[in-house]
C-alpha cells in the first residue's frame, strides 16, 4: 500500500487544488498513469502515478484546496507500509545491550540531523495511533524482527482506510461512483444553465432528473458558486432557515466591480424591440458556407459585428470617462466584451481589437473565448482593457434587461432572447399585414456622464437596424 | 485570430527538408544524407533508436517531477530530430556548449541522464567532467554559453587545431541556444566575436517558436537564420524535425568550422510540443490547434514510417527499442531516488583547485560541529 503526496509542481509551490480525479476507487493502474487534474497559482497539471496497482481511496474530495506533502490517493501495489519510517538503523534498536532502550524510533524525531528538503506533513490520525502502538510493542519489550513490525504496520494501515472512507473523500467518492440519471437534452440544459447534475433531486420516473428539476435548481447557492466542494456537502437548504456562503474570488470580484459601476457611473437604459427575422435568415445562410463549417454562426455573432459597426458612426459608445484627468479617453479599437456565466460565475472576458476582425475571424475568436471561458481558463488579460460589452440574457429565456457597465467602459448592451411574436409587417407597396416573426428585446446602458441621449439612442437605433436587416450594413 | 498567432505553415524558400512528416526522403540541392563508409540503414536505425531513448528521458524526468522527485525539468518533447541531428554529427574531440534542455545531446556525448537528474533534483550543480565528454555543463543563463563557446572556439583556433587536413584533430565547437535567446546581448556579442576572428563555432538555434510565452513573431521580424548575414557568416534554416537534414546542414556546417572557414548559424525549425519547464503551463498562451499541427511533424513519427515503408525495420527492431526504453524508464525511476544526498562538507572541496589552509580549518570545524549530532554517521 503507497500514499502518493502532492508534490510541488513549480518552484516553492505551497499548495494546489483537487481539480479533478481521472481515477476512481478500484480502478488499476500503470506506474505514470494520469490520477489526478490539480491546479497551483502557476498552473493546471496533470499528475502521472509513481506507483502501479489498485486504488482503494481517493484522499481528497475535487475542490480541495490541500498543502503540499499532503497524502492524496492510496494505492494498493503490494508494497507495506505507508505510515511510520522506521529507523531500525539506530544502535539502540539493533546493538542490543542490556538495558539500552528498544524503541525503533520514527525518523522525524530525531531532530537536526534530518534535512529539512521535504516539508513535513500534517499526520493522519491513523499515523499518530500507529506510531504509538509501534512503541508501545517495543517498549513492552517484545523482540523486534524486522518482519514482526512490518506484520505490525500492516495491521495498523489496514485500520486506515474504514477512518478514511469518513473523511471528505467519502462524497466525492459517491458522485464519481453514480452518474445521475438524466436525457441527453436536459444534460445539455444543466450545462448550458451551469447546473452540477449530481447535486438535483430527482423527481423523474425511476430516480431521473427531469426539465423542471434542473430549472428549479438554478439559482439554488450550490449551483451558483458552482463550488464542488458544496456540492459534496449538501447543506440542504430545503431544511435550514437559512444558509452562509462566504463571499470571496470571482464572486467578490464582480459585487465590487458591480457597487462601482452602478454608484459612480448614472446609468440611463434604453431599449428597443426588434424583428430579427432577416437576421435568422442570414445566420441560416452562413452556416451553410464552406469557411464558416468550422466556426459557430450565432445571432450573437451578427450583433458583435453590428455593435461594431455601429461604433464607428457613434465613437463615444467606445470611450471612457477620465475621473481623474477630466478628459474622455477615445479607443480606436474595440476590445469587445462578453459576459459569460461560467462554473466560477460570471467573467467578462474580450476580443482584443475586435474591430479589425473579418466575420469569420471574429465567429474563430467568440468560440475561443466561449470554450476558454467554460473550461474556467480566462486569464486576467483577457479580462481587462476591455472597451465595450455584451451580455447575452436571452440564453437565460428573458426578454432583456437593465445591465450594469462594465468598469471602465460606457455602455453595455444586453441582448434578450429571440421569440416567435406576432408583428405588423408592411410590405412595399404599404400594405400592413400581421405575421409570426422572429423578435427580440435589445437593451442598452450607458453612462449618462459624457453619453447623452441622442448618441446612446442613435447607437441602438442603428444596431436594430442591422438586425433587422443585416444588408444595411453595406451602408455603414 | 488564431490564424494571426500560428507558425508560418514550413519555414519558407531556403528551407531544408530530406525527410518529409510523411516519411518521404526528398533531395536538395546543396544538402544530402551523407554516412560515408557506414550502413545506412543502420544510421537511421540508430537515430530512431536515439530519439525514441531521447523522449524516453524527458517523459520520465517530467514524471519524476510530478511525483515530488525532482525540483524542476525542462522538456524537450519535439525537439529529438535537431539535437540527436546534429549530437551524432559531432566528433569526439568536437566541444558542445549546451543550455539546460540539451538532454538529447548530452545522450550523445555519453552523459549518464542520472547525472542531469541530479542537477534538476538539486543534489548537485552538474556532476559530469565538461572534459570528459567534451560536454560542458548546462548553462541556466539565457545565451551566456554562446561567448564560452566563440572564446573556447579562438583558444581552438590559438592552439592550431583547425584547417590540418587531419580529422581528428581538427575541431569544431557548437553553441546550442534558442530562438528567445537570440535577443540577447551576450548571443549578438558572441556572433561579433566569431565573425571577426573566424571562430570555427557553430551556432546551433532550436528555434522552438516559444520563448517561454512569448512567440517567435515578437522575437524577430525575419526569418532567425538571416541574422547571420548581417554578422557576416552564412545562416540556415533546417528542418529541425528531421532528423536526417539536421544531421546533414550540422555536419556541413561543424566541418566548414574545422577547415577553418569561421562560423555557421544553423536554424532548427522545430516546435516545443511540451512546457517550458514543469513549472510552465502553455495552455495559457496559446492555442492547442498550434500544437496539435506540429504533432503531424512529430521527428520520431516520420522516422517509423520512412523505415516501416521501405522494410529497413521490423517490428521486432521496433519492439526491442521500445523494450529498452522501458528499461531506462525504470532505471531512471529507481536511479532519481537513490541519488545519494550531498554531503554537507563537499562545499568546502569545490571552492579553490588547491585547498587553502583557511578553508581546510574551516572545514574541519565545520565537519567537528556535524559529529556532535546524534546518528550523525
Amino acid at each position: 500500500m503507497s500514499e502518493y503526496k502532492l508534490p510541488d509542481v513549480g518552484e516553492g509551490l505551497t499548495e494546489a487544488e483537487i481539480v479533478t480525479w481521472k481515477v476512481k476507487v478500484g480502478d488499476e493502474i500503470k506506474i505514470n498513469d494520469v490520477v489526478v487534474e490539480i491546479e497551483t497559482a502557476k498552473s493546471l497539471v496533470e499528475l502521472p502515478s509513481p506507483y502501479a496497482g489498485v486504488v482503494t481511496a481517493l484522499l481528497v474530495p475535487e475542490g480541495e484546496t490541500v498543502p503540499v506533502g499532503t497524502p492524496i490517493i492510496r494505492i494498493e501495489d503490494g508494497v507495506a507500509a505507508p505510515a511510520p519510517e522506521l529507523d531500525l538503523s539506530n544502535p539502540a534498536a539493533t546493538g542490543g545491550g542490556e538495558g539500552e532502550s528498544l524503541v525503533g524510533r520514527n525518523k522525524a524525531e530525531r531532530g537536526p540531523v534530518r534535512r529539512a528538503r521535504r516539508r513535513t506533513i500534517p499526520e493522519a490520525a491513523g499515523e499518530h495511533a500507529a506510531k504509538a502502538d509501534v512503541q508501545d510493542v517495543f517498549n513492552a519489550g517484545a523482540p523486534q524482527q524486522h518482519d514482526q513490525v512490518m506484520h505490525l504496520v500492516e495491521a495498523v494501515t489496514s485500520d486506515i482506510p474504514e477512518e478514511a472512507e469518513q473523511l471528505p473523500s467519502a462524497p466525492v467518492v459517491g458522485t464519481v461512483e453514480t452518474r445521475a440519471l438524466a436525457k441527453p437534452p436536459v444534460r445539455k440544459l444543466a450545462k448550458d444553465l451551469g447546473v452540477d447534475l449530481g447535486s438535483v433531486t430527482p423527481s423523474g420516473p425511476e430516480g431521473t432528473i427531469t426539465r423542471a428539476d434542473v430549472e428549479g435548481a438554478v439559482g439554488m447557492p450550490a449551483q451558483y458558486a458552482g463550488n464542488p466542494r458544496d456540492v459534496a456537502a449538501p447543506a440542504e437548504p430545503g431544511r435550514l432557515e437559512e444558509w452562509r456562503e462566504p463571499i470571496k474570488g470571482v464572486r467578490k470580484m464582480m459585487g465590487q466591480a458591480m457597487v462601482q459601476s452602478a454608484f459612480t457611473a448614472p446609468h440611463v437604459t434604453e431599449w428597443i424591440t426588434v424583428d430579427v427575422t432577416r437576421t435568422t435568415e442570414f445566420v441560416e445562410r452562413v452556416r451553410t458556407r464552406r469557411e464558416f463549417a468550422d466556426v459557430k454562426v450565432t445571432p450573437l455573432l451578427v450583433l458583435a459585428r453590428a455593435c461594431l459597426l455601429a461604433i464607428r458612426r457613434t465613437p463615444v459608445i467606445n470611450s471612457r470617462w477620465d475621473e481623474d484627468n477630466q478628459e474622455i479617453v477615445f479607443k480606436r479599437s474595440v476590445n469587445l466584451g462578453i459576459a459569460a456565466a461560467t462554473p466560477r460565475g460570471l467573467v467578462v472576458p474580450n476580443i482584443k481589437s475586435a474591430d479589425s476582425l473579418s466575420l469569420l475571424e471574429l465567429a474563430g475568436a467568440l468560440g475561443d473565448l466561449t470554450a476558454v471561458a467554460r473550461e474556467g481558463r480566462t486569464q486576467p488579460a483577457e479580462m481587462s482593457g476591455g472597451t465595450f460589452t455584451i451580455t447575452n440574457v436571452g440564453v437565460f429565456g428573458v426578454d432583456a434587461g437593465t445591465p450594469i457597465i462594465n468598469t471602465g467602459e460606457s455602455a453595455i448592451l444586453a441582448f434578450g432572447a429571440t421569440t416567435r411574436r406576432p408583428w405588423v409587417v408592411r410590405d412595399r407597396a404599404g400594405n400592413e399585414s400581421l405575421e409570426i416573426r422572429d423578435v427580440c428585446t435589445l437593451a442598452l446602458s450607458f453612462d449618462h456622464r459624457h453619453v447623452d441621449g441622442e448618441s446612446g439612442s442613435r447607437f441602438l437605433a442603428d444596431v436594430a437596424a442591422l438586425m433587422a436587416d443585416p444588408a444595411t450594413a453595406l451602408l455603414f | 485570430m488564431s490564424e494571426l498567432l500560428a507558425p508560418t505553415p514550413t519555414g519558407g524558400p531556403d528551407f531544408v527538408q530530406l525527410l518529409t512528416p510523411e516519411g518521404q526522403r526528398v533531395e536538395h540541392p546543396e544538402y544530402s544524407f551523407d554516412v560515408g563508409e557506414a550502413d545506412e540503414a543502420e544510421v537511421v536505425r540508430g537515430f530512431y533508436r536515439d530519439m525514441v531513448l531521447t523522449r524516453r528521458i524527458d517523459t520520465e524526468s517530467t514524471a519524476l517531477q510530478r511525483h515530488g522527485e525532482l525540483g524542476i525539468w525542462a522538456q524537450l518533447l519535439g525537439q529529438e530530430a535537431a539535437q540527436i541531428g546534429s549530437g551524432r554529427a559531432l566528433r569526439p574531440q568536437d566541444y558542445v556548449f549546451p543550455t539546460y534542455r540539451e538532454h538529447g545531446v548530452a545522450y550523445c556525448r555519453g552523459v549518464d541522464p542520472l547525472r542531469l537528474l541530479g542537477l534538476f533534483r538539486g543534489v548537485d550543480q552538474g556532476s559530469w567532467d565538461p572534459r570528459q565528454n567534451n560536454f560542458a555543463n548546462y548553462t541556466i543563463v539565457i545565451g551566456a554559453q554562446t561567448l564560452h563557446a566563440t572564446g573556447y572556439a579562438m583558444g581552438v583556433q590559438r592552439d592550431g587545431a583547425i584547417g590540418t587536413g587531419d580529422p581528428e584533430r581538427d575541431t569544431a565547437v557548437i553553441a546550442y541556444f534558442g530562438d528567445g535567446a537570440s535577443s540577447q546581448g551576450d548571443v549578438n556579442e558572441s556572433f561579433v566575436f566569431a565573425a571577426s576572428y573566424n571562430a570555427p563555432v557553430v551556432f546551433f538555434c532550436q528555434n522552438n517558436q516559444w520563448a517561454i510565452s512569448e512567440p517567435i513573431e515578437r522575437q524577430s521580424r525575419i526569418p532567425l537564420y538571416q541574422r547571420a548575414h548581417g554578422f557576416g557568416f552564412p545562416g540556415v534554416r533546417v528542418d529541425g524535425n528531421d532528423v536526417l537534414a539536421t544531421y546533414a546542414v550540422t555536419q556541413a556546417a561543424l566541418q566548414r568550422a574545422r577547415e577553418g572557414n569561421g562560423p555557421t548559424m544553423v536554424e532548427a525549425y522545430t516546435y516545443r510540443m511540451g512546457a517550458h519547464t514543469t513549472t510552465d503551463d502553455p495552455t495559457r498562451y496559446r492555442m492547442s490547434e498550434e500544437l496539435e499541427k506540429w504533432k503531424l511533424k512529430d521527428p520520431i513519427a516520420r522516422v517509423k514510417v520512412y523505415l516501416t515503408r521501405n522494410a529497413l525495420a521490423d517490428q521486432d527492431f521496433f519492439d526491442e527499442v521500445e523494450t529498452e526504453a522501458e528499461q531506462l524508464g525504470a532505471r531512471l525511476r529507481d536511479g532519481c531516488k537513490a541519488l545519494p544526498d550531498p554531503s554537507p562538507l563537499s562545499i568546502f572541496d569545490q571552492v579553490y583547485v588547491e585547498q587553502t589552509d583557511e578553508l581546510a580549518e574551516q572545514r574541519d570545524g565545520y565537519a567537528a560541529y556535524l559529529e556532535t549530532f546524534e546518528g550523525a554517521h
